[in-house]
């Protein structure tokens, strides 16, 4: 007769199992990011160079294709952009500029780039940057994420007039095209991609990968 | 019994698979274990996203549904009857067919293969087979037996 099966052993194993489980999980998450490296690239800014933050004289430049709707661009902007800014940009080491890179499949996203981008005519592209990215979660599940852009506008102080004139007539949606396709030719294929010292690099990544970076692009003559 | 108990460990394994999938694709992992940056490609692609959510995060929750309902089998007033085995069958082949559909975009649109993605979706097969031989009769015939067993002693 076949042997009766011992639930209890059975709980005992899925436990341990689940440990040990959670235990990889929690090392992976500790373990310091290195992002792939996926070859040199050349860098050609066509038509619309992008939003820039940053000294023209400063050596290296870092740029960012990113998507608003991306939730690993709104953690690199969370987490890993305010150093960036403060340490790096401020400091005159770093020029930091943002490729749009409009992905279709995220909710309002194309809109969130709109705002940004007429929030940009008026000088304040990094403003409202911000308050999408810090905001991500909100405006996505929105099924007017007009209203809640409007409410950044008024929140960065622009004029929402124009601002509003910029968004009804969507003269700003050509240069997602043109900056998307840029970012195709050079090879990206998700979001965030970072082109640091004419390197890709694909994926967010935490403030200490980005200077290893930074510190290799340093040293290979900056650009 | 052991079909379920089985379904359940592959459920978990596939748990921490897409577990470890989302939290990179959310930003909460620096980086991927993946060897040549296929995984990159494919989760930031515009297909890891579906119905406004990360594939990943369907993953996790379509395998503790899966561990949820194996684990609800093995409880005594369950373990004779055949519809956990049903439901788990019926859970599976949906996924198999999700991860058929994603399998077939990774090799003809996006052009990259996630390791973890390819491990994911031969999980879902092997719950699907799993859940099949469970359902046969002989099987069953031989899992009343162990239960009777047990119930005997």
């Amino acid at each position: 007769m076949a042997q009766p099966v011992n639930l209890k052993k059975f709980y005992v194993a899925f436990g341990a199992l689940a440990v040990v489980g959670a235990g990889a999980i929690w090392m992976a998450m500790r373990r310091s990011p290195e992002p792939v490296e996926v070859g040199p690239v050349p860098v050609n800014a066509t038509a619309f160079p992008g939003h820039v933050l940053g000294s023209d004289s400063a050596p290296v430049e870092i740029v960012e294709y990113a998507d608003f709707g991306c939730n690993a661009c709104a953690y690199f902007t969370v987490l890993t952009e305010p150093d960036v800014k403060t340490r790096l940009v401020n400091t005159g080491r770093v020029r930091l500029r943002f490729r749009d890179f409009v992905t279709p499949s995220h909710p309002n996203s194309l809109d969130a780039h709109l705002a940004a981008a007429c929030a940009g005519e008026q000088g304040q592209f990094w403003a409202m940057h911000d308050q999408i990215m810090f905001n991500q979660q909100r405006w996505m599940r929105e099924r007017r994420p007009d209203r809640e852009f409007r409410g950044y506008a008024r929140t960065i102080g622009i004029d929402v007039g124009s601002y509003d004139d910029c968004v009804g007539d969507q003269r700003m949606v050509s240069r997602f095209a043109a900056s998307r396709q840029e970012g195709l030719d050079i090879g990206v294929t998700a979001t965030p991609s970072f082109v640091i010292g004419g390197m890709l690099y694909t994926g967010a990544m935490g403030y200490d990968s980005l200077v290893t970076l930074l510190e290799r692009a340093e040293a290979a003559g900056g650009q | 019994m052991k079909h379920r108990m089985t379904i359940a460990v592959l459920s978990l394994a596939g748990f921490f698979v897409s577990l470890y999938l989302w939290l990179w694709k959310v930003g909460l992992l620096g980086t991927i274990a993946c060897g040549d940056g296929g995984c990159e490609t494919v989760q930031l692609s515009e297909h890891a996203v579906f119905l406004g959510l990360p594939v990943a995060f369907h993953g996790m929750v379509g395998y503790l549904v899966l561990m949820i309902v194996s684990f609800a089998g093995l409880q005594p007033r369950w373990a004779e009857r055949r519809e956990p085995t049903q439901l788990l069958v019926l859970f599976a082949g949906v996924g198999v067919l999700f991860a058929g559909y994603l399998t077939y975009l990774e090799a003809a649109v996006i052009h990259a293969w996630c390791r973890w993605c390819v491990v994911s979706a031969a999980l879902i097969v092997l719950i699907f087979v799993t859940g099949i031989v469970g359902m046969m009769p002989s099987t069953r015939t031989s899992n009343v037996q162990r239960s009777t067993s047990n119930t005997e002693r």
